[in-house]
């Protein structure tokens, strides 16, 4: 072990501020993107960086990282104050800051790619592969972890590339390490083990801050959390006081008060049932029904085959046996066209490549599916009929969009899925399938989103939820149905599972899905 | 609207303005037309030259055409010219055969009217041909119709061991007639195409369709799109629109041979990427066509009466075109990364 972690830790209650911030502002072309905005981070301290899409979080993390400079303001790194700031300075001062892509090399090995940079810095000419391994070696004990070194690093997951983006930027003698959104493509435990190398991390002194707009997270991580809205801080205080019904009040200004859906248990004959299901190698002996006003939810871990249901109700997936009945009458789901046919929509998990095309307008996109329809009688496209229907569907999921011909790539993450509804929507489906409804949406416009979910259900649309938020889950559908490895683990009404017991089940599921070793 | 627009655009707005590249096209176009008229004012600006030059460019326009809807849906189709030629060929063994040198009028009519259809028959199975290879045997565009390209070659070859077939005459009205006493028929049949694909492309399901296919094929399939069937359908307008070009080169040359017009096939492909056309597929007007032959055709004519004195002169053109195609994508490009440095970049959260 190095020097450093022979120091008493935690040593921040009595350290001086690694990094200060005062009164930072800036614009962009007239939008007040922050607005003299202070932090103080101290060493070895998880600080919380928390705010909406477009609250200035990201310009934030840029001037610290010496990308973006500042309209006003100082900062002081290391009692040492920068007018301006470069990015080799803060990379100098220890300052690192981990994207969402990581930027590794993914042709290189997990040796390289953390001490290549390492020795790039110190201008060694001639790579000493010894010295590599040993280096890799090094930082991976620091925080706890084993990972093969001689791997390329486009062939491990997600989760193994970040602990080598971790790893690079300790190897680097980093202070500060700046997580960017951290936790989005990563599985609940994937999750924990990141959170027990950033308290390892944090042992050594190293101060984290931590950018998420995941609530749960931030409670469990941080010491300090600063949320700012529209460029001010709104509060900066220790996470002890708050909640998180305070986060989101802080986060959003609004004081959303999220009520569980209310279904009420019907007779009504099934829309859609499915009996004893298989499709080999991907799912196995599955049965459910769901009623016309439900929302089921599908649970389970990547690779449960929860995402493969999906497809295959949707006509994508061959199954292998069993029964798919709509209405009580057999239905054979053979491509997309009939499940379509069928009444089923499908909004799929994966929005910027299966759900929207990101170049065409947002009027296009809501119109593509329902187009053959809106025609003339001499078969030409009905312009008044298709500005009336992409009017509807903007005013009626409240897309935020001052021109409907702007491409969708232009919209955020939420607005974005209410396009990709929208589009489903105008066809009038009786099935919905939601894969993630919300993946990457920030929660105001979540909780909204959740609102369309349950009126659409209140309308008689059967839903059916794969998600892996379980809080989501708890308030959207009255029926739970846990996936483990293929098969049905579990089923759960509502009432009857809490969050704690079903976040356990699924754990439960994880640790039986990957045997130790 | 001066020129047809092809982008389906459901609210009235004037999106030439905002559209660079047509910008970029549409300068172009006047420059060099300027230019031209100033260097050379007794013989550019004249009626004859406008007519010479309207009966140059309806080939390659049409051609370019074909290659447009087939790089909207992100594919290409380079066996155009070689469906152009097995068709010319087929529509003039058909007129040989149903047409005696002492005909009655009717005959002509008759024969020339299933001479037609045979070609656009051809034409059209052709191009399913090449969609079914793309759409359900999942080929590469550019090497399934490679692949076909040779194949309708060969079969050309073989129909007429090499030689070309004359067509009687019967239709080099169409090269040397002109409506009205002006128009080249070439150019009318041209201007036709222009408004169908205009109007396919802009007004009718099938347009969108394939303007949403080529912009991401994978969300046209989970949207519900029968890929194969917009597949199947644009390649066998594409060869359609081969068979209108094999009925031009007839009506030009009064034969059809197996080894006409090669290049036509890059010539295209250049017209259409000048056009604005993005070859992986998504966006492109026919607008962007009719000015990109445009300002080609004026470059080519006034470089030919600019150089003609010198030896060599006329090889210039293939380099005025080259230029002219770097000089727009450079231009487009250059704006492109204007707008993505950061300086321009409104706000980054």
């Amino acid at each position: 072990m190095t020097g450093r972690a022979s120091l008493p830790a935690p040593q921040h209650l009595m350290a001086d501020a690694f990094l200060t911030l005062n009164h930072i502002s800036k614009s962009f072309a007239g939008v007040q993107a922050l607005d003299d905005v202070s932090l103080v981070v101290k060493p070895g301290e998880a600080h919380c960086l928390v705010g909406e899409n477009g609250s200035g979080k990201s310009t934030l993390i840029k001037i610290i990282a010496g990308v973006v400079t500042p309209d006003s303001g100082d900062i002081v790194i290391n009692g040492r104050s920068f007018q301006r700031l470069y990015p080799m300075d803060a990379i100098r001062e220890g300052i690192q800051v981990i994207y969402q892509d990581f930027s590794l090399f993914p042709n290189l090995t997990v040796a390289e790619n953390i001490a290549l940079n390492y020795q790039l810095s110190r201008n060694v000419r001639v790579v000493r592969w010894g010295q590599v391994h040993q280096i890799a070696q090094t930082a991976l004990d620091k925080i706890g972890v084993r990972l093969p070194l001689d791997v390329e690093v486009e062939s491990i997951s997600v989760a193994d590339k970040q602990l080598v983006a971790i790893c690079r930027a300790l190897v680097q003698n980093a202070r500060l390490i700046i997580m960017d959104e951290a936790t989005t493509a990563l599985t609940e435990k994937e999750i924990r083990a990141l959170f027990r190398v950033i308290r390892n991390v944090q042992q050594e002194g190293v101060a984290v801050l931590f950018v998420s707009h995941k609530l749960n997270e931030v409670l469990e991580i941080a010491d300090k959390v600063m949320i700012i809205r529209n460029g001010r801080v709104v509060v900066d205080t220790d996470v002890a006081s708050l909640d998180r019904s305070k986060l989101t009040y802080y986060m959003t200004g609004r004081q959303i008060e999220e009520a569980d859906y209310d279904y009420r248990p019907t007779n009504e004959q099934p829309l859609l049932e499915v009996r004893h299901l298989s499709s080999r190698g991907n799912f196995e002996d599955i049965s459910f029904a769901l009623r016309p006003g439900e929302i089921l939810g599908i649970t389970g871990l990547l690779g449960s085959g929860r995402t493969e249901l999906a497809l295959s109700l949707f006509g994508v997936l061959p199954v292998d046996s069993g029964e798919i009945l709509i209405d009580g009458q057999p239905a054979h789901v053979r491509d997309i066209q009939s499940a379509i046919h069928h009444g089923i929509g499908y909004v799929p998990e994966d929005r910027l490549t299966e759900g929207l095309f990101l170049d065409q307008s947002i009027s296009r996109n809501i119109v593509i599916r329902t187009i053959d329809t809106l025609t003339r009688p001499g078969g030409l496209l009905s312009i008044s009929q298709v500005n009336r229907q992409v009017r509807y569907w903007v005013e009626q999921l409240s897309i935020k969009t001052h021109d409907p011909e702007l491409p969708a790539k232009s919209l955020s993450g939420g607005n974005q899925q209410r396009v990709v509804l929208a589009k489903w929507l105008a066809s009038k489906p009786r099935i919905l399938i939601l894969n993630g409804p919300t993946v990457g949406v920030d929660v105001g416009s979540k909780m909204e989103l959740h609102e369309i979910i349950k009126n659409l259900a209140r309308e008689g649309i059967g839903i059916l939820v794969i998600s892996d938020d379980i809080p989501e889950l708890l308030h959207l559908c009255n029926r739970i149905l846990l996936m483990r490895r293929g098969r049905v683990a579990g089923v759960f009404d509502r009432p009857e599972i809490t969050e704690a017991e079903l976040t356990a089940r699924l754990t439960e599921a994880t640790s039986m899905a990957r045997p130790a070793g | 609207m001066s020129a047809p627009d092809a982008s389906y655009k459901p609210l009235p707005k004037a999106r030439l303005a905002l559209d660079g590249n047509l910008l970029r096209l549409l300068i172009a176009c006047v420059t060099i037309f300027v230019a031209m008229s100033l260097l050379k004012p007794d013989v550019f600006p004249t009626p004859e030259n406008f007519l010479s030059m309207g009966s140059q460019f309806p080939e390659i326009g049409i051609l370019a055409i074909a290659i447009m809807i087939t790089m909207l849906t992100g594919g290409i189709d380079l066996s155009v010219v070689s469906v152009a030629n097995l068709s010319g060929v087929l529509a003039a063994l058909v007129i040989r055969a149903l047409i005696p040198p002492n005909a009655t009028d009717g005959q002509v009519i008759l024969g020339l009217i299933i001479a037609v259809a045979v070609a656009f028959l051809a034409g059209a199975v052709a191009g399913l041909i090449n969609g079914a290879l793309i759409a359900y045997v999942n080929l590469t565009p550019i090497l399934a119709t490679l692949g076909t390209m040779t194949l309708y070659t060969g079969l050309t070859v073989a129909m007429t061991r090499g030689n070309a077939v004359f067509a009687e005459n019967r239709l080099t009205f169409i090269g040397t007639a002109n409506l009205l006493g002006i128009i080249p028929i070439p150019l009318v049949i041209f201007a036709v195409v222009v408004v169908i694909f205009a109007v396919v492309l802009n007004r009718t399901s099938f347009g969108l369709k394939l303007y949403m296919l080529g912009s991401n094929m994978n969300a046209a399939r989970f949207s519900g799109i029968n890929v194969r069937r917009v597949l199947l359908m644009t390649y066998m307008l594409s060869g359609l629109l081969a068979a209108v070009v094999a009925i031009i080169f007839l009506g030009r040359n009064n034969s059809a041979k197996w080894d006409f017009a090669p290049s036509y096939v890059l010539q295209a492909i250049v017209v259409a990427v000048l056009a604005g056309v993005n070859p992986s597929g998504g966006s492109g007007r026919i607008a962007g066509i009719v000015l990109a032959i445009l300002a080609l055709q004026f470059v080519s004519t006034g470089m030919n009466m600019l150089l003609f004195t010198i030896s060599g002169g006329q090889f210039f053109k293939e380099f005025a075109w080259g230029a002219l195609l770097l000089i727009i994508m450079v231009a487009n490009s250059y704006s492109e990364g204007r707008r993505l440095s950061p300086r321009h970049k409104p706000k980054t959260d």
